[in-house]
């Protein structure tokens, strides 16, 4: 602990010392780019607020309108689109995927970071291997599997696979390595724990900053997945990015119809990042440090 | 935590009964079997729903095999039969030509921005937060939108071009516009993260460096190729990498960009390999095919990222 706060105070010294003042032209670059950055997802709302007859209007709109609750209240009597089942099966896989996923990365991580057994390197080796293998290369197969299990069509199908991930019990692995002192185990240990005892009393606690992160990245993750559950889920049980895909092909004119479920579909991720925004960026940062 | 102070039974300490054998027994089986009671779901998991099919995908592979009425084995016919089919090139092509005017770019202007984000300013945070925000909308709605944008009669992106004299583009038409309009769409949703992994690649970088390139003289652009880029490279050698892993995969981009097509258009002219592999296996239920078709987008990564890696070592090492 205190090796980390020496460190903290380190680099911030450090790095006030090293710093260039930004310029007026730093500010600039970076303002056309947050600029750039938020236009579409502005427009996406200006879009959603309208009728779709602003949609040949030159010069395009720029203001949003007052149809917004309109557009929602087609898009979830839309038959085709099944926009409320999606919502409901979204929100089920991806928090679902994420509390399974950090429980039990925290569980291997742990293991991987703090406890002695035979063959750990290797093991710990097969799980980075896995983090290479582009996951679009099983998907026919992976079919297959579901077909046998009866489960395409199901929700299921897009959950279990991803309970938990080679990323998630790696990125545990490596806070748990520095942020659970060893000295705070053994005394644990002496104390008569059990290893379950340890990790959910001793451990778990010290890992909730790296967990939490996990958490959001699954969630959104598992959120945006398309590929998989467009190949076996059926259209009338869909996510959310396949509903939008249906939208997409069946209303391609139907522009405000469209976009008010874009601006729904988003709505989820953009909660998350405004409360979590810090801890998101932290989290990018320090995994990239270590990769 | 409550602490028991009464002394232990002590009949326990002394001489281990019955109870306190199993006791024993039951916690040097915790110590020894736990780990790998943790690590466990991992691979069970991975067993069941990764190797399996990596494994079972090599298999169906080399089989004709159809939905219904079984499959026959026939060895490596379906590869001669895709290295000469004339559609996986056009998606291989289309890939690369998708790939490397995305990725090129992006990573240039990931670096600038970066470049930009380690500078002391006011409000850090927000423009981290700022850059980052392509990244947490969802992929479909970004492509739903980017498509609009991109709209031939009402899109803004011709609207914008007619001020400059251009006149209205298909962009779902060529080859050429329909491949940077997806690259646009996977530029806008990755450059600021990539950013934000440059950003900690240079804020580890040593600040001495820097002084005694400045009392040699050195300006800051000369700094910035001489002494950031080089000292960044096995950051830049990662995040190529993972663009390349991620670009060679394209599909929700492209085939949103087409109204849900698999063919990438009527001339196939953004159709991705992974779509290619799709419309195969889901479309034509040519399992056997669509496998083929995913074991050389495999080994396409891994050609590339091998390609790059030594490529982005030479690039960046060659100015120090």
């Amino acid at each position: 602990m205190k090796d980390v706060i020496r460190r903290r105070t380190r680099g911030a010294v450090a790095g006030s010392a090293r710093l260039w003042q930004a310029s007026p032209l730093t500010y600039a670059v970076l303002i056309v780019g947050i600029v750039l950055s938020a236009f579409p997802l502005y427009w996406m709302f200006v879009v959603a607020t309208r009728t779709n007859d602003v949609v040949g209007a030159v010069p395009p709109p720029f203001i949003a309108g007052h149809h917004l609750g309109e557009n929602v209240r087609r898009l979830f009597e839309n038959e085709q689109a099944h926009f409320a089942k999606a919502l409901v099966n979204s929100a089920i896989a991806s928090a679902v995927v994420a509390a399974s996923t950090v429980f039990f990365s925290s569980l291997a991580g742990f293991a991987f970071a703090k406890l002695r057994f035979r063959g750990r390197n290797a093991l710990l080796l097969v799980i980075v291997a896995t983090m290479m293998v582009p996951v679009q290369m099983g998907i026919i197969p992976l079919y297959m599997v579901m077909v046998h299990l009866h489960w395409t069509g199901r929700l299921q199908a897009v959950i279990v696979p991803f309970l938990v991930t080679g990323f998630g019990v790696f990125m545990m692995r490596q806070y748990a390595a520095q942020a659970v002192p060893d000295e705070l185990i053994e005394a644990a240990r002496v104390d008569g724990a059990t290893t379950f005892r340890i990790f959910w009393s001793v451990v778990l606690p010290a890992l909730r900053p790296a967990a939490s992160v996990l958490a959001l990245f699954t969630f959104m993750q598992t959120w945006n997945e398309f590929i998989w559950p467009r190949a076996v889920l059926n259209p009338d049980n869909p996510t959310v990015q396949y509903s939008l895909a249906l939208l997409n092909s069946a209303y391609f004119n139907d522009y405000t119809l469209m976009f008010a479920g874009t601006v729904i579909a988003i709505v989820p991720l953009f909660v998350v990042f405004v409360v979590f925004g810090r801890q998101i960026i932290g989290g990018i940062m320090e995994g990239a440090v270590k990769a | 935590m409550a602490v028991d102070l009464r002394p232990a039974p002590a009949g326990v300490r002394a001489a281990p009964s019955g109870r306190g054998r199993i006791r024993a027994r039951l916690s040097q089986l915790d110590l020894t079997l736990s780990p790998y009671l943790y690590i466990s779901p991992f691979y069970l998991l991975f067993v069941v729903f990764g190797l399996f099919p990596l494994g079972y995908t090599f298999w169906v592979s080399l089989n004709h095999w159809e939905i219904i009425g079984g499959h026959q084995y026939i060895g490596l016919r379906n590869y001669r039969a895709l290295l000469a089919d004339d559609q996986f090139w056009n998606a291989v092509g289309n890939t690369f030509g998708m790939f490397v005017i995305a990725t090129v770019p992006q990573l240039l202007l990931a670096l600038m921005l970066a470049g930009a984000l380690n500078r002391r300013m006011r409000a850090p945070t927000l423009f981290r937060m700022g850059v980052l925000l392509p990244l947490v909308t969802s992929v479909a709605a970004v492509a739903i939108v980017f498509t609009q944008l991109y709209g031939r009669d009402y899109g803004m992106a011709n609207w914008v071009l007619h001020f400059f004299g251009v006149h209205k583009i298909d962009w779902q038409a060529n080859k050429w516009s329909s491949w940077l309009a997806v690259a646009t769409m996977v530029d806008w949703r990755w450059t600021g993260y990539n950013a934000l992994i440059f950003l900690a690649g240079m804020q580890a970088i040593p600040q001495s460096l820097y002084e005694a390139a400045a009392i040699d003289g050195a300006s800051r652009t000369r700094q910035f190729w001489r002494i950031t880029v080089p000292l960044l490279r096995p950051t830049i050698v990662f995040v190529s990498i993972v663009s390349t892993i991620g670009g060679l995969q394209l599909f929700t981009e492209p085939l949103l960009f087409n109204n849900g097509y698999m063919n990438g258009g009527s001339l196939r002219q953004s159709q991705t390999v992974a779509m290619y592999m799709f419309e195969n296996a889901f479309q034509r239920f040519q399992y056997g095919y669509g496998s083929a078709v995913a074991w050389m987008l495999f080994l396409l990564i891994l050609v590339f990222s091998l390609l790059n890696f030594l490529i982005i070592r030479r690039l960046a090492g060659g100015r120090t």
